[in-house]
């Protein structure tokens, strides 16, 4: 799972690039970077629950 | 990019800086010992010198090549009609560096220190546990491989610092202090290391909380606070000089605000502490000074004093809290809060940067940087270190891990003549 959440990552990079490539209005721009950033942070929460989940495992 | 002209007063005043920079460098150094334990004392200082001896080796011969921004074009791709700056083209093993003009100079030596610092942020969340070898490849990793792109991108006229140019947001991404480049860097490689090295024995039982694994020397904490102010007051400034062309003139505000940064951090924590336990906490407040002046890395050069206040002391309130949920709620051992402090402190301090920034578009620039070093830079660290701890396990043995480091990698212990007792945190 910690795996997964670390790929999903530069999908959220990748996102916030294509927003400066394919929208010149700063509104639009600005919201699909936040979404590359919401993606970012969705891989990070996945990445820290594998690595509870493994802490939790590890406990037991 | 033209840069205007370096005068010879300039050139003095950022060279007077950065010999006063790595106060910064001893202050973590000083600060991470002191929050390890009494017998990982010497291996921590030891391990503190090599790290910053193998990532200056390393930056000369490989990473300064791909940092340097100042000769040549670059290596350019072109996507959607823009060049897309990746790498730089300078010379190798650092031939014909003293030909260099002034400021080239001045900004390798900015990037010499920025790299030692790096290097160093994951060495305290390691502590009592990461074997000094894996720590020096890893700190050779980082100086070859990730470091050098990240500064080129940001401060070596890099896609990240032309995002103004190129795609007309705010004045690119600024960085002027190193928070993305040496901070964020530092803060996520300390979370991959967590990660991969796991926590301390004891530190986890099979029931109940965390068990409390208090620093050995809060003296050494609280003096590295005050040495780590000075070589950041020298890090803040010089960066204002090199990376935004600022005017000597400009320098107290920027002094100013990183001092109010810390300071308000450090209120902030103190009080939050206060409430929380009933007594302020020592190695908490050391952390929210520390995240003071973190975020005053990517906002004195920009803000104005009342905004370095704010963000100061949002940071100081926020670092201890995130301190407290990574421990408790993540199952994160990370004993010098070094992913709190610096990766935190610094993606706060990008985003702070942006919202109180004159210009407009800066806050969507601030936020592609982040989202780089968040989204590309944080999975190729941990690939690399997993990889790289299959070679060179990073995790010492438990019969090291039980004796300490000092006495296991060093042969000796950082204080001989004190009895060292066993420790009552093993279950």
């Amino acid at each position: 799972m910690k795996y997964a959440g670390l790929l999903v990552m530069p999908a959220g990079f990748f996102l916030s690039i294509a927003a400066i490539l394919l929208f010149p209005d700063p509104a639009p721009r600005a919201a699909f970077v936040l979404c590359g950033l919401a993606v970012e942070a969705m891989g990070l929460v996945v990445a820290v629950r594998g690595h509870m989940e493994r802490r939790g495992e590890d406990r037991s | 990019m033209t840069q205007p002209a370096f005068t010879e007063s300039v050139f003095v005043l950022t060279l007077a800086l950065l010999l006063i920079a790595p106060l910064a460098i001893a202050g973590l150094a000083l600060i991470n010992t002191g929050l390890g334990r009494s017998r990982s004392a010497a291996q921590s200082l030891l391990g503190s010198l090599a790290l910053v001896s193998v990532a200056v080796l390393v930056f000369a011969l490989i990473g300064a090549t791909i940092t340097d921004g100042s000769s040549g074009t670059g290596h350019i791709f072109h996507l959607f009609g823009k060049p897309w700056n990746w790498a730089g083209t300078g010379p190798i093993f650092l031939a014909d560096f003293a030909s260099q003009p002034a400021r080239a100079q001045l900004a390798l030596l900015f990037q010499f220190l920025a790299v030692a610092l790096a290097v160093l942020i994951p060495w305290g969340s390691g502590a009592d546990r990461w074997r000094l070898a894996a720590a020096a490849a890893s700190a050779a990793i980082l100086s070859a491989l990730i470091f050098p792109f990240v500064a080129h991108w940001a401060w070596g006229n890099g896609w990240l610092a032309q995002l103004g140019l190129n795609f007309s947001l705010g004045a690119g991404f600024l960085d002027p202090g190193g928070a993305a480049s040496i901070h964020l860097l530092g803060g996520l490689s300390a979370l991959a290391v967590v990660w991969i090295a796991g926590p301390r024995r004891g530190k986890f039982p099979k029931e109940g909380l965390s068990t409390a694994m208090p620093g050995h020397n809060a003296v050494y904490v609280l003096f590295g606070c005050f040495v780590a102010l000075v070589g950041w007051l020298a890090f803040n400034m010089s960066g204002a000089l090199l990376w935004l062309n600022a005017a000597p003139a400009a320098l107290p505000v920027v002094a100013i605000n990183t001092l109010l940064s810390a300071a308000a951090a450090l209120a902030a924590t103190f009080t939050v502490t206060q409430v929380r336990f009933g007594k302020p906490d020592a190695s908490l407040c050391a952390n929210g000074w520390l995240a003071g002046l973190v975020t005053s890395s990517a906002c004195a050069a920009i803000v104005s004093p009342i905004a370095a206040i704010f963000t100061g002391a949002i940071a100081g309130i926020g670092i201890p809290l995130l301190v407290e949920v990574l421990e408790l709620a993540v199952s994160i051992d990370d004993p010098s809060g070094a992913i709190s402090v610096h990766a935190a402190g610094a993606l706060w301090g990008l985003v702070a940067a942006g919202l109180f920034a004159p210009r407009s578009g800066q806050l969507t620039a601030q936020l592609i940087g982040i989202a780089t070093l968040l989204g590309l830079f944080l999975p190729l660290i941990y690939l690399l270190f997993f990889v790289l701890d299959r070679f060179v396990p990073f995790r010492v043995d438990p019969d090291g891990e039980r004796i300490g480091m000092d006495l296991h990698e060093l042969g000796g212990g950082a204080y001989p003549e004190f009895v060292v007792h066993r420790d009552d945190s093993y279950r």
